[in-house]
């Protein structure tokens, strides 16, 4: 008899026969001269894993997913199945098998999981969940494969299992001064049967969690331009494609003459695909003259023509009931009764957000190769499992059939996640007309600025009316933005409005949200609907703060406090602490506050700001995060100082504008981003904390607009109605050295 | 056409078209991709490589222009043997966990190299200065500050 990993028992015969409902157990097992640790899936003709791996070389057997990998010379290898792309998942990841195992952390290396559904599940990397989602899984088979170290000892040295303790991948009997490496008791390892319910160690046992040793593995072939990206793949005989596609959304191809991209030296092919018009040759800088010298005419019949300055008008119409029946909006959130009108009075404000780029270093690319059926890619992908599905369909085979490489991805900041993996589908089409050569689709810039995918634009219209003590007695909120998702009600453009603290005190809350459809591509966006909805909840709170005339932060607190907000409170009094809040600052200078709760994590900020001819300087941030047991502060420092720095550049700068149905910006000096003459200071304070980890990858983003805009909002007494802060200036660009 | 270029001490011939770009050439024609493209457009930084020992955008260099200036890429830079700037700059990029995604990190390393060679103490300004050209989109700007002011420092005390 076996447990399963619910603490089901289930019989082994069973088991074996695959009748039983559980799919997944841990197993063990001698490959390479290694041992291999990590879950087998029992069930392997469940639908969903039969469908994705369909065509797959071993698929009859039942896949084993290995998460460690240990070996003969002491080497623990910790298989990371979700994707890099700068966050530092890998090492978090690690580090939690290797805590269990009690593994030298010297001593481990990360290696990429191949992409297989039925072994790993679905991948997929979005939303901060890595951590959380493998929390449980890692540590468990991290304590499997330990247990089965300390029983191989054991055995070995007739000495009872609870004598024996496990520390920097050695084995040790302190009574007889007897140990053995990992490496000296593999293959013993491997004859034991890995426990289902292995003991877990608590929170305060942990030796490596939590401390500055964890720290991310790849800083050194990135530091030397020796780390592959798509970017870099050199594949003997490749051709390198770049696509003309339409000027606007939706404009289908009406003709093309490619005689001169033709005369082109290097250029090989020019063709038509459902995206444009790929031109294919030997290096980039052909297929780039090649596509100069094409002459391409678009229809515009079809295309989406509409500019962002009247997409902006028509938002803020619906969220004032001016153009009823057009969109019929959603109520996610109501109580009291909303159909009685607001008392007069009432503080009421509207803000409004641009489009914006992801424009991440890396610009989209993606490497194929089509033998057949057989199609072998490399990219940057962020959802493995569908993006593999879909280069089957495009390529008119079968998933199995398709070994997709993930390589790290030179950020993304959720570009690589839009769901219709457009560039991956773009490079099939291509590829598959080429047959046998590998064809490495290329972006410019320019492509990546004007043909999407982007953060939609929002507007959000609130109205409070509030109680004797000043705090809000009714809330009425309407926000409209494109939906990011076919189904689900809208839910990413709520996140962060939806169940908010401040509708605590409120009797009358009505919350909306409209969703109109355009032919504009929009997608997830490092913090996705937080990244409008924290500056909106924020900076409205900030100014109901002044209206009853109570400071910011003390306001703050009373509400958490009547809501039970625990965590929230948390971190707002530690960024005040650390801040200094409520201390003076010099003359001309002011701290703005924000305190936003973000898949899971909650994180403040404390941002301190001066005007200089209406432009705000912000030369410190102080931040305090709360995202359960931190796994690797370091990382979770990089990434607020990442996140701030990144929300910062869509605060100041970040909009993408459209102009009868065409994007304006086409590359950094029309779309700037913070340098590093505007990067301030930052200070990350961690609270220490037994929940489960959650991911920090977004959460640091959402707080800063707000909180820059607070000061502004206390320097001038101006609130904010628009971002970014400094709509059209492009004066960060520092003269070029050559 | 053809061109004899000095690319990391070594003689290259190349034939291209004299416009083309020398990131083009460097990454495509002699598979030295450790200068990343970013922008095309020298508004990045990624492509950052040293001419005469000056940083120069690679994107925005047309291969004829280069005549027979010394070229030196990130790979021979951090490569063996690596110049004591070089050294102390990658060890303070570990030691520090600079990288992020690390795209950039190539054309950060080689600006930053040109700075202290330049200015073996640079202060903040000079790092403003000399560091503002080359885009980080994962916003790695302290710890690269840092690491300068760590790298200086360790140059001064010799221990680099
Ligand atoms: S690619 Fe050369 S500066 Fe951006
Ligand atoms: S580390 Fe990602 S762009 Fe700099």
């Amino acid at each position: 008899m076996k447990q399963d990993d619910d603490g089901e028992t289930v019989a082994d015969d069973k088991r074996a026969s695959g009748l039983t409902r559980r799919r997944l157990l841990i197993g063990g097992a001698l490959a390479g001269g290694a041992l291999l640790v990590g879950y087998v899936a029992t069930h392997p003709m469940e639908t969903a894993g039969a469908l994705l791996s369909a065509g797959g070389r071993d698929f009859e057997p039942g896949p084993f997913g290995p998460y460690i990998r240990i070996e003969s010379d002491g080497r623990v290898g910790i298989v990371n199945p979700q994707q890099e792309m700068g966050q530092g998942i890998h090492a978090g990841l690690a580090a939690i098998v290797a805590e269990e195992l009690d593994a030298d952390w010297d001593k481990v290396e990360i290696l990429p999981a191949p992409v297989d559904f039925s072994a790993y599940g679905p991948q997929l990397t979005g939303g901060s969940q890595g951590i959380a989602t493998h929390w449980d899984k890692l540590r468990r088979t991290g304590a499997a494969a330990r247990t089965m170290f300390v029983a191989a000892a054991a055995s070995r040295w007739g000495v009872g299992q609870g004598e024996i303790s496990v520390s920097n991948g050695v084995v040790s009997h302190p009574s007889s001064a007897r140990r053995a490496t990992f490496g000296d008791l593999l293959a013993d390892a491997a004859r034991q049967t890995p426990p289902q319910e292995p003991t877990l160690k608590r929170p305060e046992q942990f030796t490596l969690i939590g401390t500055p040793r964890v720290q991310r593995k790849d800083s050194l072939p990135k530091s030397t331009g020796a780390q592959t990206y798509t970017q870099d793949v050199q594949l003997p005989d490749m051709l390198v494609a770049v696509v003309a596609h339409s000027p606007r959304f939706g404009g289908k191809l009406a003709r093309f003459d490619d005689r001169d991209a033709r005369r082109v030296t290097g250029v090989v092919d020019v063709f038509a695909i459902e995206t444009g018009v790929a031109v294919l040759a030997r290096n980039t800088a052909a297929a780039l003259k090649g596509r100069d010298a094409l002459r391409v005419e678009w229809e515009k019949a079809e295309a989406e023509h509409r500019s962002s300055a009247e997409i902006s008008t028509w938002y803020a119409e619906l969220a004032a009931g001016e153009a009823q029946g057009e969109v019929e909006p959603l109520v996610f959130e109501s109580r009291g009764n909303a159909e009685a009108p607001q008392h007069r009075g009432a503080f009421e404000t509207t803000i409004d957000f641009p489009y914006l780029a992801h424009a991440p270093m890396e610009t989209l690319d993606c490497v194929a190769q089509v033998d057949g059926t057989r199609v072998t890619m490399w990219s940057g992908a962020h959802h493995a499992t569908a993006d593999r599905v879909l280069a089957a369909f495009n390529a008119r085979t079968l998933p199995g059939r398709v070994d997709l490489n993930v390589l790290m991805a030179g950020g993304s900041f959720g570009r690589r996640g839009a769901l219709s993996s457009d560039y991956l589908v773009e490079c099939m089409r291509i590829a598959r007309r080429v047959e046998s050569r590998p064809v490495k689709l290329f972006w410019t810039r320019e492509d990546e600025m004007a043909a999407g995918y982007y953060r939609p634009l929002a507007h959000h219209r609130v109205a409070v009316a509030l109680d004797d003590d000043g705090f809000p007695a009714d809330w009425r909120h309407h926000i409209v933005s494109q939906s990011l998702l076919p189904v689900g009600g809208n839910a990413e453009a709520c996140e962060g409005v939806a169940g908010s603290p401040y509708f605590t005190t409120a009797s009358t809350v009505d919350c909306r949200v409209t969703s109109p459809d355009l032919g504009i591509p929009v997608t997830f966006w490092r913090s996705v609907g937080h990244s409008h909805t924290a500056m909106t909840m924020e900076h409205v709170v900030d100014q109901l703060a002044a209206r009853a005339g109570r400071d910011p932060a003390d306001y703050r607190r009373e509400l958490y406090r009547r809501a039970g907000a625990d965590r929230r409170l948390g971190v707002l009094e530690e960024a005040c602490a650390k801040s200094g809040w409520g201390t003076p600052l010099e003359d001309g200078w002011a701290r703005g506050l924000a305190v936003h709760e973000c898949f899971g994590s909650f994180v403040a900020q404390v941002a301190e700001v001066r005007l200089t001819e209406g432009r705000p300087i912000v030369r410190r941030v102080v931040a305090a995060v709360d995202c359960g047991i931190a796994i690797s502060p370091d990382q979770i420092a990089a990434q607020v100082e990442g996140g701030i720095g990144f929300g910062l550049s869509a605060a100041l700068y970040g909009c993408i504008t459209i102009n009868d149905g065409q994007v304006q910006q086409s590359n950094f000096d029309d779309y700037p981003v913070v340098r590093m003459n505007e990067m301030p200071a930052i200070e990350t304070h961690i609270l220490p904390s037994a929940e489960l980890p959650t991911g920090m990858g977004e959460p640091g983003v959402a707080p800063i607009a707000p909180a820059v805009a607070n000061a502004m909002f206390a320097l001038s007494g101006r609130p904010v109605r628009s971002l970014p802060l400094l709509r059209g200036t492009t004066a960060n660009l520092l003269p070029a050295i050559d | 056409m053809q061109f004899e270029l000095t690319v990391n001490g070594e003689r290259r011939r190349v034939d291209e078209d004299p416009q083309t770009p020398l990131l083009w050439v460097l990454r495509d024609s002699l598979h030295l991709t450790g200068s990343k493209y970013g922008c095309g457009k020298a508004q990045c930084g990624a492509c950052t490589v040293h001419l005469e020992g000056r940083p120069v955008r690679s994107c925005s260099v047309p291969v004829a222009s280069v005549g027979s200036r010394r070229i030196e890429t990130i790979e021979a830079a951090t490569g063996s043997p690596a110049g004591p700037e070089a050294r102390a700059l990658t060890r303070a990029w570990v030691d520090g966990n600079v990288p992020q995604c690390g795209f950039c990190q190539s054309g950060q390393i080689m600006s930053a190299i040109a700075l202290l060679r330049e200015r073996p103490n640079p202060s903040d300004q000079d790092i403003d200065r000399a560091m503002s050209g080359n885009i980080c989109r994962c916003a790695t700007y302290s710890r690269i500050r840092a690491g300068i002011h760590t790298a200086a420092a360790s140059l001064r005390s010799g221990a680099a």
